[in-house]
């Protein structure tokens, strides 16, 4: 003992806490002897029944993953669909030199360096000895070939599974999304059981938005196998459910529509229902084919993909900012009117340039002499800037803000699909945040007419719009309008949010929707060239919108230049709907390189509604008016 | 050239020296531990299909925890005593964060911290005993009731936090290492008696807390063939691969049960069926004889340190270990129910490596201070 000088009660203390000490170890003892004990027992006794259902353990798991549930447009058109295909499967174990293995293979099967790059990468993600897939979508030919030399390739095989489909290619690329195999990052969120068996998953647009409607329930089969772990037979199958069908509000024919309209130029274009929110169109040129994301894209085509120019990649649609210029209008007009700070037949005196008080600068009119004295619908119809100068001088900046907000500028729409963009809305506090700089009076001037750090998506333009032309009720924005389990079973709507009411007075709203029928159908209008109202059973309301790419050098301003030169410099929108009295479509397109809105983006509107309104009236549209457009809209507006 | 492989050689003997001369490491444990992680990292390289990185990787955490232990063995007890309500509280912390945090994300363990994830509950399995000794360190012993109702207080909340995580095995783990301690301490047996009679009473109250999946490992050990798909099928694969190892078992490397991957969690809860497996009743019981050796020695340090709060916390520390290697041996054995306990140092997985090699640091420091003052 090593207690020398210790207290009679520590030695106690230690005496007893020997005892203890023991009596615990021979509890543990115990306790360790009655485990091995078992193990003598399943080890000794027990270990020829044991050995035998080891060698007899044949049946085998097997998951079976769950069909994609399919997309279809709100007419049951197909936009995403799922074909069978045939893949090349290896398992890595039982193959004794991989490279060698894959350049002989290679010679059978023509494999290319990216199945070889995303092979290796699959060979980490899986383990040893579960097939990893080296090649999908085999051709006919190559599963001959491979059927022919199959005895030379142990640990290889071709197995059937089956592949996203987009019939449509580009038209829905940015709707739709597209599915891509699951990586590494992936592999580590999902949950293992509900993913086992699966290879892909969403990876962009509906398909990563709703990817837990799309996916389902895997299921399993117990197999029996032989010695070589071959599969002999099913002993038991618990088939897997299927992820449910997605319905959308988009149409096929207004998307086509729409895209032809485009002919090739580089722009975007939505058109929601006012009365619900439903997307109808929803349309970014140029785009892409998703189906060569689905098995992987080669680097080649990738980088074509990157490095265009145009930018087919980019959802131009909902990611793409654009200063929305004269399309403002409307919404700050009625801003005037609502906040009571203009009556509608309150009128403003244009002469050509606009002076904040005591300020030399002066802020310029399209009309070089002014448009004269001009009311709130004279204003919007001729796109006059000074009544929206003074507007916004008196309205403030604070003011102005708060109420394009309401109408969703600045953040984005919450339509049902991921990594949305919310554009500009330019305010004090934004300026402070992004460049640490002042804001100016000069800055809420050219707010008020979409000019300055501005940005907005074609999204929040058309979702501004709808609410507008529904009396100022505000829809989210959706895409996804009922599910279903299978074709034979009926569709559950898809619950939507409820709207809200922005606006309180109908009479303003009135007030600027005869301005932007002005703009369409009066000789003034800003529209009105290009004819768009001319010939069309409804009344049009819209609003032109030419907003500058790049700011001017000088205050010189050549409108005569030519048109090449205009559109070089320019963003063109129109956005409009229709029926004016009864709106059930509200559009908004932008051209990317336009001259002018009215000439450059209005045809196009013309030909969306032309397949919605009057080439194909679906049953449930009113029957057209029979009063000549022009006529009805002429009478309000004074030149 | 020579005065400098001279000179470094001169400098590792020095340094050799400091780490084994005084304060001394007690030789026959760190050879049993040393054994254990050599045993574990042999069997780990077989279970995870020769998979060198994953042995790396334990190989590392072991060398983490060695650090640790070296380090923890040249601080004084008292010193370590004094650290320890803080340590229990910071444990006591996290696990309050990972509640917090964890909230809504099924059963979450793990605490991420950026550089290192790490399952606070294991942190409490070793400043559990060591709080429950602090408190009973100035106390007259054996403990009287009123120190028996603080101490299920101390050992409540922790427990409490864990079960809700949820992760019923490892509370119950927690509260049995701090009743070890009064155990130790000379709890009379009468009273060890009615506390056992009060838990058996309270057992079926304890049934309506749980949550339906443990119900349903309880049930699916009572009854294993029920539901050959779901935990039932681990208990019988589990046997089937201890059974089917006989003797001498099948060799390294050589067991079916685990390559053909009807063995789940073979790198982890399952690796004891894996040696079982491969190694046969001859590996098993060299394991279980290794355990016991390592325990016994604990035992004998705790009965020979100079005070109350060494003698108490080597001495629970010991008793915990073994208690793991009983729960995980019975677990695989179909012998108790499955609950996620990780068989001491030979389980893949860092916090518990780490964390029970820092305990054996404590141990270290006991046994090394013995004759001093501190």
């Amino acid at each position: 003992m090593n207690g020398h000088g210790e207290l009679p009660d520590e030695r106690a203390k230690r005496a007893r806490f020997g005892r203890r000490a023991l009596a615990g170890f021979a509890i543990m003892l115990a306790l360790v002897l009655a485990v091995a004990g078992r193990f003598v027992y399943l080890q000794v006794h027990e270990h020829a029944e044991y050995s035998t259902r080891a060698k007899a353990n044949r049946v085998r798991l097997r998951h079976l993953p769950p069909p994609r549930g399919l997309i279809y447009d709100r007419e049951g058109k197909l936009l995403a669909d799922n074909i069978p295909a045939f893949r090349l499967d290896v398992i890595p174990d039982k193959v004794q030199h991989m490279d060698a293995m894959l350049q002989r293979l290679a010679m059978v099967v023509p494999l290319t360096d990216d199945d070889i790059r995303r092979f290796k990468q699959g060979l980490r993600q899986h383990r040893t000895f579960e097939q990893v897939p080296l090649k999908f979508r085999l051709t006919e030919s190559e599963r001959d070939r491979f059927a022919v030399d199959q005895w030379q390739f142990p640990g290889v095989s071709v197995d059937p599974y089956l592949t996203r489909n987009y019939p449509y290619g580009a038209e829905f690329a940015h709707v739709t999304g597209y599915v891509g195999r699951i990586d590494e990052k992936e592999q580590a969120r999902l949950d293992p059981d509900r993913y086992a068996g699966t290879t892909h998953v969403g990876k962009t647009g509906l398909e990563k938005q709703y990817e837990d409607l799309l996916h389902g329930t895997p299921g399993y089969e117990l197999v029996e196998v032989n010695a070589d772990q071959r599969p002999l037979r099913v002993l038991q199958r618990v088939p897997a459910k299927p992820g449910r069908n997605l319905y959308l509000t988009i149409d096929e024919r207004l998307q086509r529509a729409t895209i032809t309209a485009f002919a090739g130029q580089t722009g975007a274009a939505v058109a929601i229902d006012p009365r619900n929110g439903n997307v109808l169109a929803m349309v970014t040129v140029p785009s892409f084919d998703p189906n060569l994301f689905v098995n992987g894209i080669s680097q080649a085509d990738y980088s074509a993909l990157l490095d265009d120019p145009e930018k087919p990649l980019l959802n131009r649609a909902m990611r793409g900012g654009y200063p929305p210029g004269s399309t403002v209008k409307p919404f700050i007009g009625l801003g005037g009117l609502e906040l009571g700070l203009r009556k509608p037949d309150d009128t403003v005196l244009s002469t050509g340039t606009f002076y904040i008080p005591g300020v030399a600068r002066g802020y310029r009119d399209d009309q070089r002499y002014g448009a004269g004295r001009v009311n709130l619908m004279q204003a919007i119809t001729q796109s006059v800037n000074t009544y929206f100068y003074s507007l916004a001088l008196q309205m403030g900046i604070g003011r102005l803000d708060q109420w394009m907000a309401k109408f969703g500028f600045g953040s984005p729409t919450g339509i049902d699909l991921p990594d949305e963009t919310g554009g500009v809305l330019p305010s004090p506090e934004w300026k402070r945040k992004t460049f640490k700089q002042p804001w100016y009076p000069g800055e809420t001037v050219i707010s008020g007419i979409g000019q300055g750090y501005w940005m907005v998506t074609p999204m929040q333009m058309a979702h501004a719009l709808a609410s507008l032309a529904d009396g100022g009720r505000s829809y989210t924005p959706h895409l996804l309008a009922a599910t279903s389990e299978g074709l034979e079973t009926p569709e559950t709507p898809y619950p939507q949010a409820p709207p809200r009411q922005l606006t309180h007075d109908p009479a303003d709203i009135a007030a600027v929707m005869q301005g932007m029928l002005g703009v369409v159908n009066s000789p003034l209008g800003t529209a009105y060239k290009a004819g768009i109202g001319k010939d069309f059973p409804y009344l049009i309301a819209g609003k032109t919108g030419t907003a500058e790419r790049y700011s001017r050098t000088s205050e010189a301003y050549n409108t005569n230049r030519n048109a090449q030169y205009l559109a070089e410099r320019h963003r063109a929108w129109f956005i409009c709907f229709a029926p004016a009295d009864h709106p059930q479509i509200a559009i908004a397109v932008v051209l990317e390189r336009g001259a002018w809105g009215g000439s450059a983006a209005a045809p196009i509107a013309r030909k969306m509604l032309d397949q919605w309104l009057a080439d194909t009236p679906p049953s449930d549209r009113p029957p057209p008016i029979t009063t000549p457009a022009t006529q009805t809209a002429a009478a309000p507006i004074t030149p | 050239m020579n005065e400098l492989v001279a000179s470094f050689g001169g400098r590792a003997r020095r340094i050799a020296r400091r780490i084994f001369s005084r304060p001394r490491i007690d030789l026959p444990l760190a050879i049993g531990l040393f054994a254990l992680a050599l045993a574990g990292l042999t069997v780990l390289y077989s279970a995870s299909n020769l998979n060198t990185s994953m042995v790396a990787g334990q190989a590392s955490r072991f060398l983490i925890g060695a650090a640790l232990l070296l380090a923890v063995s040249r601080i004084p007890p008292s010193l370590l005593r004094a650290w320890t309500p803080w340590f229990y509280l910071l444990s006591c912390i996290l696990l309050l964060v990972l509640t917090v945090l964890g909230e809504g994300r099924g059963a979450d363990r793990w605490l991420d911290l950026g550089v290192i994830r790490f399952q606070p509950s294991e942190l409490m399995k070793l400043a559990m005993p060591m709080m429950i000794a602090w408190y009973l360190h100035p106390r007259p012993l054996p403990p009287r009731w009123r120190d028996i109702a603080a101490v299920g207080i101390l050992t409540g909340i922790p427990a409490l936090l864990i079960v809700k995580q949820p992760d019923l095995g490892t509370a119950l783990l927690v509260v049995a290492s701090g009743m070890f301690v009064l155990f130790l301490a000379g709890l009379q047996w009468w009273k060890i008696g009615a506390m056992l009679a009060a838990l058996a009473g309270a057992a079926p109250i304890a049934w309506h807390f749980l949550h339906d999946y443990q119900r349903e490992r309880v049930l699916t050990f009572l009854h294993p063939e029920n539901d050959p798909l779901g935990t039932g099928w681990h208990i019988i694969q589990s046997m089937i691969a201890v059974g089917s190892g006989g003797l001498a078992g099948k060799g390294f490397n050589q067991g079916t049960q685990s390559k053909l991957e009807f063995l789940p969690e073979h790198t982890t809860d399952f690796i004891f069926a894996v040696l079982g497996e491969e190694f046969g009743l001859v590996g098993v019981l060299v394991l279980l004889a290794l355990y016991v050796f390592i325990v016994g020695r604990c035992l004998w340090i705790a009965a020979n340190a100079r005070d109350t709060w060494s003698r108490l916390t080597a001495g629970a520390l010991g008793l915990a270990f073994m208690v793991y290697v009983i729960v995980n041996g019975g677990m695989v054995s179909g012998f108790l129910p499955v609950v996620g306990v990780p068989l001491p140092l030979v389980s893949y997985g860092g916090t518990s490596a780490i964390t029970l090699l820092t305990g054996f640091g404590v141990v270290m420091s006991i046994h090394a201070h013995r004759k001093w003052t501190p």
